[in-house]
């Protein structure tokens, strides 16, 4: 009876050494599925771009422990689109016919994949985007999905307005900055506003290099808004922020952000510190209880990690999980379809709701999400300098969607703030 | 909507914003507008300078002017040795020097750049002091104290070095260097050494503008290109190798981009500031201050 367990045992364990050895050497021999991309490595974008990068790249890692996909190693081709425009056609050129990738990611944000869309579609590729807005209006592209939890165009800036329309605003203050993705949001903003009879008192759009706010947020205090609604990028955030506290925003605000680009990063958050507190302001993924999903506590464990070795936004909320989360969606796809098949995997991509660690992910037909995910969060009791209060909840409340509220709005703004 | 409050709210907040324009572009007026190189490295050094304010600043606690003190003797050195490659790699070998130089000067900001996203990362950097974040009330008008400090500050540094060139010997030897390097050589003096000494105080101003860059607004490694335009239409309009001119011009810009922000619009700004370049330029060739050659 030992000698026979023994021999099954060791039968057992040659059987199994073997097939894992074939395994292993067939991983090995068949070449790798290769996942082609431009990311922000350097430029005004490259902060999110980094972070972005990193967990597209925890995802690889994962995917490759897990054995890969259709037996074949995940590798990814990324090159640094200097977060231009006019890099990227060129780059993802080079991706599909020098470095022949079989999946293409977009690059982070708007500007970077707009220039993209059209060659993406000629070419008939499925392109996984990143955080970009409404690219894909107008090229009606049917392989086309948008990782970035936006949703409708308006969704954006009419769950802001409805939450300052609660609170009783009537009147609306614009300011946006004179870029794509901000003119996209103040647009959205006017159409909005109009559609709930709120007036426009102050609309004005900013150039990219403006120095010093007071001189705007003077003006803007002298319209009295009710509501300000701001389109702001990294660097104009801070400035504007910093100039509402010196010069103040008035008495009649009721809420006062939505679309302030930079302060979803841990950098930028730790710099502010107090400056930040009563500001509404758009959000990705936030560690409050409602947004914990299945493999969302072990991924922010290695991004923690590897972040400090990455030198990126050592939090990494407000990226990170979705560009983990593009890769468990074409993980998913790509194992339910049993090929690389582009048609076939946006078929699946745009019928099945998929999941994710920020959360179940289904498309529409315009390949954005169904519903809007967008968070509105408020920020409460910031202190200076201290970036371990934003890994706690209860420092950023949602407000919106109410499916993952965590708090109500504390209006008026200036109460907010103290 | 015209209203003289706003106005004369504009006009203070402009002298003020001018007054640090004119402190980020006073290396530059004397790199360029006495000396002739073309130093369009000059904002990366300005965002060097910051980053270093923001190291004194973060790790040791020391106030962020201080640290621009601190630091400009070091950046006297990385001046003159920045001369020093440059005439024995560019100005050296020929005429067109020029063209080359500023090749020269784009590699130096993009190794500069490059060098600050490796140690730092990509993320805005910021420094703490008692006098960012509060503002000075007068009646209904608030002016930040950040921008106060910049105004003392630029208008102390532009007194400091029109003295040193129109009192020192060695201010003098600069403003003879511009004039006429020829008959310098032929009175014995040797205007290398003294274009590298005058490069070097272009630098050790930078510790300074450095400190004011980070006080009045956050700075990421990529902020010099914001800069370049800025800085080169200041020196331009005052008339090249003008101090008092380039105060007075960096005012009368800071003046006018406030005005047009605060009264027609922020897209306006940009477009308002160049075209009174172009508009001196046209009247006064030779900039507002600059001297008839």
């Amino acid at each position: 009876m030992k000698r026979r367990t023994l021999l099954g045992g060791t039968i057992g364990a040659a059987v199994l050494g073997l097939t894992f050895g074939l395994t292993s050497a067939a991983l090995a021999q068949q070449p790798p599925i290769k996942i082609g991309m431009s990311m922000a490595q350097t430029g005004g974008l490259a902060g999110g771009g980094k972070a972005s990068q990193l967990g597209i790249e925890i995802w690889r890692d994962d995917v490759n422990a897990r054995g890969g996909l259709l037996g074949r190693k995940v590798e990814l081709v990324v090159y640094d689109d200097k977060s231009s425009a006019s890099e990227t056609p060129a780059i993802y050129s080079k991706l599909l016919d020098v470095d022949k990738v079989d999946i293409l990611f977009a690059p982070y944000a708007t500007v970077p994949t707009a220039p993209l869309m059209p060659l993406v579609k000629q070419r008939g590729m499925l392109l996984m985007g990143n955080f970009s807005f409404q690219v894909n209006s107008k090229v009606g592209h049917d392989m086309w999905f948008n990782n970035a939890p936006w949703g409708p165009a308006d969704s954006w800036a009419a769950s802001f307005l409805e939450l300052g329309q609660k609170a009783g605003g009537k009147t609306i203050a614009l300011l946006a900055a004179d870029q794509e993705f901000a003119q996209n949001l103040a647009l959205t903003a006017r159409d909005v506003a109009k559609k709930m009879n709120m007036q426009i008192v102050f609309d004005q759009a900013y150039p990219p290099n403006t120095v010093e706010f007071s001189s705007i947020l003077r003006a803007l205090k002298a319209a009295k808004p009710d509501i300000v609604y701001v389109a702001s990028y990294p660097p104009d955030s801070a400035g504007i922020l910093r100039a509402v506290n010196e010069i103040g925003i008035g008495n009649n605000v009721k809420i006062f952000g939505g679309g302030m680009v930079g302060l979803q990063f841990g950098a930028v958050m730790e710099n502010l510190g107090s400056l930040l507190n009563g500001v509404v302001n758009y959000n990705t993924w936030l560690p409050e209880p409602s947004m914990q999903n299945e493999g969302t506590k072990a991924f922010f464990e290695t991004y923690t990690k590897r972040a400090i070795e990455a030198k990126v936004d050592p939090l990494g909320y407000y990226l990170a999980p979705f560009g983990y989360a593009s890769g468990q969606m074409i993980e998913q796809a790509i194992k339910a379809v049993g090929s690389l098949d582009q048609k076939a995997l946006a078929k699946y991509l745009r019928e099945n709701e998929h999941k994710t660690i920020v959360g179940p992910i289904a498309f529409a037909a315009d390949g954005e999400r169904k519903e809007s995910a967008t968070l509105q969060a408020q920020f409460r009791g910031v202190v200076d300098k201290n970036m371990d209060q934003f890994r706690k909840p209860g420092t950023q409340v949602i407000l919106f969607p109410a499916k993952m509220k965590s708090g109500d709005l504390i209006s008026p703004f200036e109460a907010a703030r103290k | 909507m015209f209203s003289f409050e706003l106005l004369l709210d504009a006009v203070v907040l402009g002298v003020l914003l001018g007054c640090f324009y004119a402190a980020v572009s006073l290396g530059l007026s004397v790199a360029f507008g006495l000396l002739d190189v073309p130093h369009v490295a000059h904002p990366a050094f300005l965002v060097l300078a910051s980053y270093a304010v923001y190291v004194l600043n973060e790790f040791y606690g020391i106030d962020p002017l201080l640290a621009g003190l601190l630091i400009t003797p070091f950046l006297f050195v990385f001046g003159l040795a920045a001369y020093r490659l440059y005439y024995e790699t560019f100005e050296k070998r020929g005429s067109d020097a020029g063209v080359r130089g500023i090749a020269f000067f784009f590699g130096i900001a993009f190794i500069i750049e490059v060098l600050i996203i490796l140690q730092f990362g990509v993320d805005q950097r910021s420094v703490t002091a008692t006098y960012i974040g509060k503002a000075w009330r007068i009646g209904d008008m608030r002016i930040p104290y950040r921008l106060v400090v910049a105004f003392a500050v630029a208008t102390l540094l532009t007194t400091l070095l029109a003295l040193y060139l129109s009192k020192t010997f060695m201010g003098r030897a600069i403003r003879a260097v511009a004039q006429d390097q020829e008959a310098l050589r032929l009175m014995g003096a040797n205007p290398i050494r003294i274009k590298q000494w005058a490069f070097g105080i272009a630098t050790a101003v930078l510790g300074i503008a450095g400190a004011l860059l980070i006080i009045v607004a956050p700075v990421d490694p990529t902020l010099d290109r914001a800069y370049i335009g800025r800085t080169f239409c200041v020196v331009v309009m005052a008339g090249l190798g003008s101090m008092t001119g380039t105060l007075v011009a960096a005012i009368i810009l800071g003046v006018a981009e406030s005005i047009v922000l605060t009264l027609f619009g922020a897209s306006w700004a940009p477009a308002i500031s160049f075209a009174m370049l172009l508009g001196v330029l046209a009247v006064r060739p030779q900039g507002l201050f600059g001297r008839r050659s």
